[in-house]
């Protein structure tokens, strides 16, 4: 302990307690019935004394003062800096206070005045003033001489004056040496009359140069060809150069970036490649349903600039450029479209031709004069074509109106179309018009609403979808079904359906349910349904033509197939038109799987049963015929013919569609050829049933029962020899087919991991009840149990409060009895005395 | 007697007469007016007159003013020289006697509330008529109940012209009674006998009026619960043979062999297998019986040889019956149509059933599964649901056939030709199954269905141990799977065709351009 320690050590710190050696009388042990590891003891040995002063204390300060003031109303509060407060030294809060008060002092009276500001200085001046001080000094002398003084004056006021005397040493032999005195006093006036000289220049100066700026200015207007009065107005604002402009411009517009040469032919080629490629794979990957388990969820990129329109500029707004052949591969289906409106309207055609001529242009330019802008315009001029079309329709009608009104008076259309809110209007809309104009119609429906117009258009155009197909499914019901028109509708469908496919795809999905429900209850009262009409199946191929069919599992196509098996599945073929029907889906199904190569039983039962149905010497095959279809029964001669005369006129062609629908008084020869044209479509069907599932592994299996009737329908006499050849091209196809009987063997399944034997933490809560619960339960318990105790101490609290205000008051009564007593006895004291002087008194005077 | 019109005016007349005969036996002459309305046109008369007889005649019943033992012929006491009571008792008997007859005819009059009243009615002298039988006693404690009357009732209820079906529901109430139910065995089994033996062609309204009378009755599981009359006896004995269940059982058993030794038409057959197995096995004294009715049935074929073998299945499992052919004819059931029928839910919860056990031999599992497998080429998205999961429960259960789908190749073996198994052979042991493999599963996994491809797939991987339930997928519709298609939300954005349309019958390669035309 010989060291002396730093005075700041040695002062103890104000928390730690001093007791080194407590009266063990006021230490209360708490005593711990196990020792545990890991656990703090805060609370081991309390010192219910030291506490209870601590306690007193706080009362005292508190509790006490609040009673004591209890009926005052104005409070004294001492707001002197750190007066109560023992950790800062005097010395500290003395600089403290001052540097408060000189706070104080500058503090701003008022934000908005401005001036108040406190003065800086430098050097003692005055800031402020020192920027008002004008320099009068010339530009033209400062870059002389500022700062550096002259080598003589310099030489005067520091060398000592030595120099100064060798250098008039001469002049002393002249004449007298003049005295010290003489010679400074000649110095200040050579120095004055230097600087009067200077001065003298510089005016001059100034004069001549005012002088010839006068003079240019004179002579100026002769040099220009300038008029005077082109000289006023340029005084007052100086009209900007048709180059300077340019210049300007150019200065700030977007340098334009070097973007990618024009590309050749065959690099546009090979990118159309590309992006198709890129999305087959895509279609592939969907195919086969990898993907599907991981369901890893990625956020669709949105651009910040996206309005969320579903205005998406890559996808089909823009035109790709490519080259077939040397030519412009302009799309196909715009041009056809507008070239078929043209042949009506005029005015339409002009502007399709003008923007396919811009388009000519374009590309003539192209190459050699903006190849490096042309990314920028290309994209700008897309943005804006929808727009412009929209201004130019009604401005181009009402210019040519005049010239044509006479010719196109009858087919006159209007050219902006408000979109229809209900099938009804949309129905009005397109009734009595032609295919063409119909195609028209909707077209500009959908250039007038489109979605980059106004807010409302996406969902406006959203309902459109939905009423055409509805109007599909009413042209197709019709009688005749109006196919011509579907099939221009079509494309519309399409267009639409690639805006907006999630609207697409859930009416598609209503329509399909509409069918599929209708089906389900005759199924369930009847037992049976009947084939549905011609404009679900129509609805099927759409489905299929808008919809990448060959997905695992896709919102529309996986219910639309079900929708195809439940038709081929449950409905019975009771006429010719059942069978068109039936060979109608068979050739949808076969579509839908043509890049899948997905395997449909129902698709072979059906072809099965057509050509059971057709077989002259059917007995031995009805083993393995399923529902639709019975070995017995009226229809099971369905597709025999009635009179082998009609073989010969029967010429072998493609179904018409509309067969599958209206009721139609068929002859005989008619019925018969009906009935060979479907046999001729079901061997076709067959024979690509045969060529897509060649892969199979159980192939033979499936095609097993098939080929009893296809021998029958080789070697029956009463058909054709083209369908006998066709049935036996089938056979031998089937027989081709050598068969890979490769034994199946089971993945190798992943070992499973050995156990880890990880300890179980279990989280030891302040209170040790409840582990298993849930984590919010476990908090709730916690801060119920928290809030328990808080209120327990609480309300110790407040009875310790009350114990010491009665305590103090008690006090206080007593206090006040004892001064009570203290003053009653001085009284009686005073009293008796003043009595026993009396009586003294009285006594002296009997003395007396 | 001069007739008020209307059933108020019937009733008060009628109401007079029964006063009258009731008073006194002077004016007994007046049941024949009574008796006269219950041949009325009127069904309110006539259910006047039914009221009236039974409030008649249950109190002449219960005063014991009719004839008690062997009628003699009315003709005879009326000229002999009896005493005037037992005339008037005698008489009144064959007036009792006439009124049961007429009421049994009206069990066929065609308005519902007559029949029921009548045989309410009926019912009600059952029970007075126990109570207060018309026979003597031959010795003391006899059991007496009224079996020509009870006879006479239960053959009006199975009358061959008229579908009773409604009365016969009706009737059901009184089977709760353990001495009705007895009886109604017993009368049934005379009757089903008696109508067989008139009439060659057996018309189908008889055939379901027996087959519904017969299939209420149920016995009561346990001796015990015997105890409920609907007769009220006196003094009951444990010695009467309606006391017991086995007597019960032996009756019941008759019963059904008499029913079922004719020739049913169809789709009472299947009413009756549907029911084999629940209520009327379990009940017979002897279910061995029944193998010659379940045999021949097993061989109708279709859904009816289906259900012949749910009920062949419990007398094997339960009574030891030797049935070899069993599993043969399954297996033989098993044809392309079986996933397009109707009870094909019903067919696979059997075939659950049958093939559960695991002491089946691996030859004949693996046939089964091959041949279910073969099938299933066959079959719509919703059967192969179904199936592809019992394949699987197939393979689970026996561990033997697991090598239909996993077998490693060894060293000596190459590639098959085709496919060892034969399709055609009917007897599983010779369909060389299991040397073949489920290559129709491999098929499968290229179903256009993602849920079936899936399941099909299960066999790619080594089979999980727990079996799956087939139970919930049985009923499955392809509506239901339709649904449940649409409802599955995508993860993504909905994929689009990126071909552009080229219109309604798509591009020049597709099989609707090339086979149909817009025409």
């Amino acid at each position: 302990m010989g060291k002396a320690r730093p005075a700041g050590a040695r002062r103890p710190a104000p928390r730690t307690p001093v007791k080194a050696n407590p009266n063990p009388f006021e230490v209360k042990v708490n005593r711990q019935k196990f020792q545990i590891l890991g656990r703090k003891t805060r609370h081991d040995v309390g010192l219910p004394g030291v506490s209870r002063a601590r306690a007193i204390r706080k009362r005292t300060q508190t509790l006490l003062k609040e009673y004591k003031d209890r009926d005052k109303s104005n409070v004294f509060k001492d707001k002197r800096f750190g007066e109560y407060n023992s950790d800062i030294s005097p010395e500290e809060k003395m600089l403290k206070r001052f540097a408060l008060e000189q706070q104080r002092h500058h503090e701003k009276k008022s934000i908005y005045n401005l001036n108040e500001d406190e003065e800086l200085t430098h050097y003692g001046q005055s800031l402020a003033d020192i920027e008002k001080h004008h320099d009068i000094v010339d530009s033209d002398s400062d870059a002389e001489d500022r700062g550096a003084l002259s080598a003589e004056l310099t030489a005067a006021h520091f060398g000592g004056g030595a120099r100064l005397l060798q250098k008039t040493a001469p002049q002393e032999e002249e004449d007298k040496p003049k005295s010290r005195k003489e010679l400074i006093e000649e110095l200040i006036a050579k120095s004055k009359q230097e600087k009067r000289e200077k001065q003298a220049q510089r005016e001059d100066a100034l004069e001549l140069t005012e002088k010839l700026d006068q003079d240019w200015k004179e002579i100026q207007t002769l040099l220009s060809h300038r008029t005077p009065k082109s000289e006023n107005r340029e005084k007052e604002k100086p009209k900007p150069d048709a180059y300077d402009v340019m210049v300007r411009e150019l200065g700030f517009e977007m340098k334009a970036q070097p973007s990618n040469r024009m590309k050749t032919e065959e690099e546009l080629a090979k990118e159309e490649q590309e992006r198709l490629r890129k999305l087959e794979a895509e279609r592939l990957r969907r195919m086969l349903g990898k993907d599907e388990d991981e369901k890893t969820k990625k956020p669709r990129h949105m651009s910040a600039d996206d309005l969320n329109d579903g205005f998406i500029l890559d996808r089909d707004d823009r035109r790709l450029l490519s080259y077939k052949d040397g030519k412009m591969n302009v799309e196909d289906i715009q041009e056809g479209r507008s070239r078929e409106a043209s042949s009506l309207e005029e005015e339409e055609e002009g502007e399709e031709s003008d923007e396919e001529e811009e388009e000519g242009q374009e590309e003539s330019e192209g190459p050699d004069s903006c190849s490096d802008l042309d990314s920028n315009e290309d994209s700008e001029e897309d943005l804006e074509k929808p727009e412009e079309e929209q201004c130019q329709a009604p401005g181009g009608g009402s210019l040519s109106h005049g010239q044509r009104a006479g010719r196109a008076a009858g087919s006159e259309l209007p050219y902006t179309f408000a979109a229809p809110e209900s099938c009804e209007e949309l129905r009005l809309l397109l009734s009595g018009r032609s295919v063409e104009e119909q195609l028209l119609v909707v077209e500009r429906i959908q250039k007038c609403n489109h979605p980059s117009l106004a807010v409302g258009n996406k969902s406006k155009l959203e309902k459109l979808f939905g009423f055409l197909l509805e109007y599909v499914g009413d042209l197709a019901t019709s009688d005749p079904p109006d196919l011509k028109a579907i099939d221009r509708l079509v494309l519309q469908l399409y267009n639409l359906c690639q805006m907006f496919p999630e609207s697409a795809s859930s009416s598609m999905q209503f329509v399909l349910r509409d069918a599929m429900h209708e089906m389900e209850e005759m199924i369930e009262t009847r037992g049976r349904a009947a084939l549905p009409g011609l404009d679900v199946l129509i609805y099927l191929k759409i489905a299929g033509l808008l919809f990448p069919t060959s997905d695992f599992r896709h919102p529309v196509v996986t219910p639309a197939l079900m929708c195809m098996s439940q038709i081929l599945t449950k409905c019975p073929v009771l006429s010719l038109r059942d069978v068109v029907k039936g060979l109608f889906v068979c050739c949808l199904f076969l579509d839908y799987v043509s890049l899948s190569r997905r395997f449909i039983p129902e698709l072979v039962n059906f072809l099965l049963g057509i050509l059971y149905i057709a077989a002259p010497n059917k007995q031995s095959h009805g083993s393995m015929l399923v529902h639709p279809f019975r070995p017995h029964g009226k229809n099971s001669e369905l597709l025999l013919l009635s009179s082998e005369d009609d073989v010969a006129t029967w010429q072998r062609g493609s179904l018409p569609l509309h067969w599958a629908s209206g009721p139609r008084a068929l002859t005989t020869a008619e019925a018969n050829h009906v009935r060979l044209s479907c046999l001729a479509t079901g061997l076709a069907l067959l024979r690509r049933c045969v060529l897509m599932y060649g892969a199979l592994p159980s192939f033979h299996a499936i095609f097993r029962p098939l080929r009893g009737l296809l021998k029958e329908h080789q070697g029956a006499r009463s058909h054709p020899p083209e369908l006998q050849e066709l049935a036996q091209s089938i056979l031998t196809d089937i027989e081709n087919q050598t068969q890979l009987c490769r034994p199946l063997i089971c993945e190798k399944s992943k070992p499973v991991p050995l156990k880890l034997f990880t300890p179980r933490l279990v989280r030891v809560l302040e209170f040790g009840r409840k582990q298993g619960s849930t984590k919010e339960e476990q908090e709730r318990k916690r801060l119920i149990h928290k809030h328990k105790r808080e209120f327990k101490g609480a309300i110790r609290e407040i009875r310790k409060d009350n114990q010491f205000l009665a305590r103090m008051q008690l006090s206080e009564i007593m206090e006040r009895d004892a001064e009570r007593k203290r003053k009653v006895k001085q009284l009686f004291n005073s009293l008796a005395t003043q009595e026993g002087e009396w009586k003294a008194l009285k006594r002296k005077k009997f003395k007396k | 007697m001069e007739r008020e019109p209307g059933r108020e005016g019937a009733r008060r007349a009628l109401g007079r007469l029964l006063q009258a005969v009731l008073a006194s036996r002077g004016e007994a002459n007046a049941v024949f007016d009574i008796l006269a309305v219950l041949q009325s046109e009127d069904p309110e008369e006539i259910q006047e007159a039914i009221h009236t007889c039974s409030r008649l005649f249950g109190a002449l019943l219960e005063r014991g003013e009719l004839f008690v033992g062997q009628l003699p012929p009315e003709d005879a006491v009326l000229a002999g020289s009896h005493g005037a009571t037992r005339k008037y008792k005698i008489w009144m008997r064959h007036r009792y006697h006439s009124c049961r007859n007429c009421l049994g005819e009206l069990l066929a009059h065609p308005t519902f509330r007559v029949k029921e009243l009548a045989l309410k009615t009926l019912m009600k002298f059952v029970q007075l008529e126990g109570a207060h039988p018309l026979e003597k006693p031959k010795w003391e404690g006899q059991y007496l109940f009224p079996r020509t009357l009870f006879r006479a009732v239960v053959g009006g209820l199975l009358s061959p012209e008229h579908d009773h079906s409604l009365l016969l529901s009706q009737f059901r109430e009184y089977l709760e009674f353990d001495d009705i139910r007895y009886h109604v065995m017993q009368a049934a089994s005379d009757a089903v006998a008696q109508v067989t033996s008139q009439h060659p062609e057996v018309s189908l309204a008889f055939w379901n009026n027996a087959f519904t009378l017969l299939s209420a009755v149920s016995l009561p599981r346990q001796e015990r619960d015997i105890s409920s009359f609907y007769v009220k006896h006196t003094e009951p004995s444990d010695t009467w043979k309606v006391a017991h269940l086995k007597e019960h059982r032996k009756t019941f058993q008759m019963m059904w062999l008499s029913f079922l030794k004719h020739k049913l038409p169809l789709s009472l057959y299947k009413k009756v297998l549907v029911t084999m197995h629940d209520t009327i096995l379990p009940h017979l004294a002897q279910p061995t019986l029944m193998i010659d009715f379940l045999t021949e049935a097993c061989d109708v074929g279709g859904a009816i040889s289906l259900l012949a073998l749910n009920g062949l299945f419990i007398l094997i499992h339960t009574h030891n019956l030797e049935y070899p052919d069993f599993y043969q004819k399954l297996y033989g059931l098993l044809d392309p149509s079986i996933f397009h029928v109707k009870y094909r839910a019903r067919f696979f919860h059997l075939a659950d059933v049958f093939l559960s056990s695991s002491h089946l031999p691996a030859y004949l599992v693996a046939a089964f599964a091959k041949r279910l497998s073969r099938l299933a080429l066959m079959a719509p998205p919703e059967a192969l649901l179904m199936v592809l999961p019992f394949i699987c429960n197939l393979l689970r259960r026996h561990p033997a056939c697991r090598v239909l789908v996993h077998r490693p190749r060894g060293p000596g073996e190459s590639e098959l030709d085709a496919d060892p198994y034969d399709p055609e052979e009917e007897d599983p042991a010779k369909s060389r199954a299991l040397e073949s493999c489920l290559w129709e599963l491999q098929t499968l996994q290229q179903h256009y269905h993602p849920e079936v491809s899936r399941a099909a797939s299960v066999i790619s991987q080594a089979l999980s141990v727990p079996e799956v339930s087939i139970a919930p997928l049985l009923e499955l519709t392809a509506y239901e799977i339709f649904e449940r298609d649409l409802k599955k939300k995508p993860s993504e954005l909905v994929p689009l065709e990126f071909v552009p349309a080229q219109g309604l019958l798509g591009s020049r390669e597709d099989a609707c351009a090339q086979c149909f035309t817009l025409g």
